[in-house]
């Protein structure tokens, strides 16, 4: 009963190459799915749509960044950036009069194509040069944003986004829009946990890996990094996107800052890099820290009777969140996702743990 | 085109430069011995600041008993951040040690504006803003001293660096290995490189302070210290200095003509630029040291 693994025996590649060779994880999954299904039921729509539904949109995010970071190894600092065409061009062509779904694509399309300029440096150099190119990027990016007004729809201005609709249905619901951002969620989950099994997957590896040594044994790199770019782009373009649609309503270039960039990356590094259940609990963590260290401060002080400035309990968020990131990479480097893999393999073969090592 | 105004733009843009090359010897002293991105530099040099501040005008002492103390204090913070944070990263891949600085630099702002507050507050060294008269030129008088001491500073550091100590630092940016087979202690050579950072940024904090004002915007020369330590290449003390001249002149001269055309705000994109195609022509800049890898 407790012993996961009993009477798993591969016999066939086929077999071995499952996507969930445990069946307890399949189970897992699919009670996480029904879960999300329910979850209107279950969950009053004020944090249904206030906390579940941006972690859902920040999970695809996550998991399009962990694609070129975690699994291509590229350094990606400008995802922010390219998370903002596909926002502005989907609202864009929706207030044209195109209809969701083809402004959603055109999102994605578009920050590919924009994604894969970030690549073409990607072909240069790597590593930390390409960390600080894309940062420029970003920069870039931002300044375009901010200086063109036929872009941002005017200086200092925040552009609206139109009644989102899909097949000719307008989604106003909180429970309709819950639903559109789980659909998103899932469809890229779905893919990420697809790519792992593929041969597109394990090039990617392979780069990561090394991408000389990748490129001796008949890996192109080179088109493997573009297509890992591309790939990544087109989910941050239609992220970007559907957080727009169904969450900030209106598009502004602060919601597409440098510190979004290292926002979302710091999501992939503390849920583990190339991990996918990594990507949902580092979203979680990082999403839902702010309130509750402030609410643990301001709680604290109130006990002990020391006067805080609103000053002093605006910035400790912030020094928490960095607090964060440096103890994650001090004490678990592979982040959450690791730390749930050790639990994992420690409950799956748990009574007989002794026989396995 | 008025020849005056246009050297008058080359040299303020120079000596604005130079400010930007104090940034960017603290990034290069840390990549030099550890190959480690400090991005986390900009929050020092605000740190180095506010610290600053505290002795002289919380506690009101003389600023100059002040910085010596700051930059003692400073040292230690350097030492510290490498021992704690950065020692147990050595050999993890890139992506966990930027992001490991990108989370101490969060970190530090977030702590340092909120113990002391985020309003801004005059650094005030006694230079005066009477503007300085060279022939006909209007120079700006702290921008003057402050590459005053990026200069001396980078005399110090390069008279520090043929002494005893500063060959063993020489030793271990050149191979690491090497250095730790014939006895060298790596370790405390990083830290010490790390606590010397601190004490450029507490320089840094001092002099861009009195430009602008000791703020969070200080933590925002990471940039531009950035730009011009890749383009000066990441290893090179002389490289920062000359680069910073570079990357001054073109911000100062190209904003003036840039601006009309585009509409303003142009220093940015400036910068941005010179970054990008840094590293697309030559990624190891203007003076660096040109890896080549190994499969």
């Amino acid at each position: 009963m407790f012993y996961r693994l009993s009477s798993i025996r591969h016999n066939s590649y086929a077999s071995d190459r499952k996507m969930f060779p445990v069946p307890a994880d399949r189970n897992a999954v699919v009670f996480f799915l029904l879960l999300g299904c329910a979850a209107p039921l279950l969950i009053p729509s004020l944090y249904l749509n206030s906390y579940v539904l941006p972690w859902l949109i920040w999970t695809a995010a996550v998991l399009g960044l962990n694609l070129v970071t975690g699994w291509a190894g590229q350094l990606h600092l400008g995802y922010a950036a390219v998370m903002a065409v596909g926002a502005y061009s989907t609202v864009h062509a929706a207030r044209f009069g195109i209809p969701w779904e083809f402004a959603l694509l055109i999102g994605g399309l578009s920050s590919s194509v924009i994604g894969s300029l970030f690549a073409f440096t990607a072909l240069r150099v790597k590593g930390l040069y390409l960390a600080l190119t894309t940062l420029a990027m970003q920069f870039v990016m931002d300044w375009v944003l901010t200086h063109s007004p036929t872009i941002a729809g005017g200086s200092h201005a925040a552009l609206q986004s139109p009644t989102f609709a899909l097949l000719g249905q307008e989604i106003t619901s909180d429970a309709g829009l819950y639903y559109v951002a789980f659909g998103w969620c899932v469809l890229v989950t779905i893919f990420m946990l697809n790519l792992k099994r593929t041969g597109l997957g394990r090039a990617l590896v392979a780069v990561r890996e090394k991408d000389f040594a990748a490129a001796i044994l008949g890996v192109n790199s080179f088109y493997y990094k573009l297509v890992a770019f591309a790939a990544s782009s087109f989910i941050a373009g239609v992220t970007g996107a559907l957080l727009v649609a169904t969450f900030y309503f209106l598009a502004a270039p602060e919601q597409f800052a440098v510190n979004v960039s290292i926002q979302v990356l710091a999501m992939v590094i503390i849920g583990g890099l190339g991990s996918i259940l990594g990507s949902y609990m580092g979203a979680a963590l990082i999403l839902l820290m702010p309130g509750v260290v402030n609410k643990i401060f301001s709680s604290v002080a109130d006990l002990v009777g020391l006067e805080l400035g609103i000053e002093t309990l605006a910035h400790i968020p912030n020094a928490a969140y960095g607090a964060l990131i440096v103890i994650f990479l001090m004490v678990e480097p592979l982040g959450l996702g690791k730390l749930y893999a050790n639990v994992r393999d420690y409950l799956m073969v748990w009574p007989f743990d002794q026989l396995k090592k | 085109m008025d020849w005056i105004f246009l050297s008058e733009l080359t040299v303020n843009g120079a000596l604005t430069g130079l400010l930007y090359s104090l940034v960017a010897i603290g990034l290069v002293l840390i990549y030099k011995s550890s190959a480690v991105p400090n991005l986390a530099q900009g929050a020092l040099t605000m740190l180095g600041a506010y610290v600053v501040l505290a002795f002289s005008h919380n506690l009101g002492w003389s600023l100059w008993i002040a910085i010596p103390i700051a930059i003692v204090i400073m040292f230690f913070v350097g030492m510290g951040i490498e021992r704690f944070a950065l020692r147990k990263l050595a050999g993890r891949p890139i992506v966990m040690i930027l992001m490991m600085t990108m989370g101490l630099d969060i970190f530090l702002r977030g702590t340092t504006l909120a113990i002391w507050g985020g309003s801004s507050r005059p650094m005030n060294l006694g230079v005066t803003y009477d503007p300085y008269f060279l022939g006909d030129m209007l120079l700006s008088r702290i921008h003057i001293v402050g590459a005053m001491v990026a200069l001396a500073l980078f005399v110090a550091i390069m008279l520090f660096f043929r002494t005893r100590l500063g060959i063993r630092l020489r030793a271990i940016s050149d191979d690491y290995l090497a250095s730790w087979s014939i006895g060298i202690s790596v370790e405390r050579g990083v830290g010490l490189s790390w606590g010397l950072a601190s004490i450029v940024a507490v320089a840094t904090g001092v002099i861009w302070g009195e430009v602008q004002g000791v703020e969070q915007s200080l933590s925002l020369l990471l940039l531009k210290g950035l730009t011009v330590a890749v383009l000066g290449g990441l290893d090179s003390i002389l490289g920062a200095v000359v680069a910073g001249i570079i990357l001054g002149v073109l911000e100062s001269v190209g904003s003036f003509y840039l601006d009309d055309i585009v509409g303003g705000g142009s220093r940015d994109l400036i910068v941005a630029a010179v970054l990008i195609l840094t590293v697309m022509i030559r990624p190891h800049g203007l003076f660096g040291r040109h890896d080549i890898e190994r499969v």
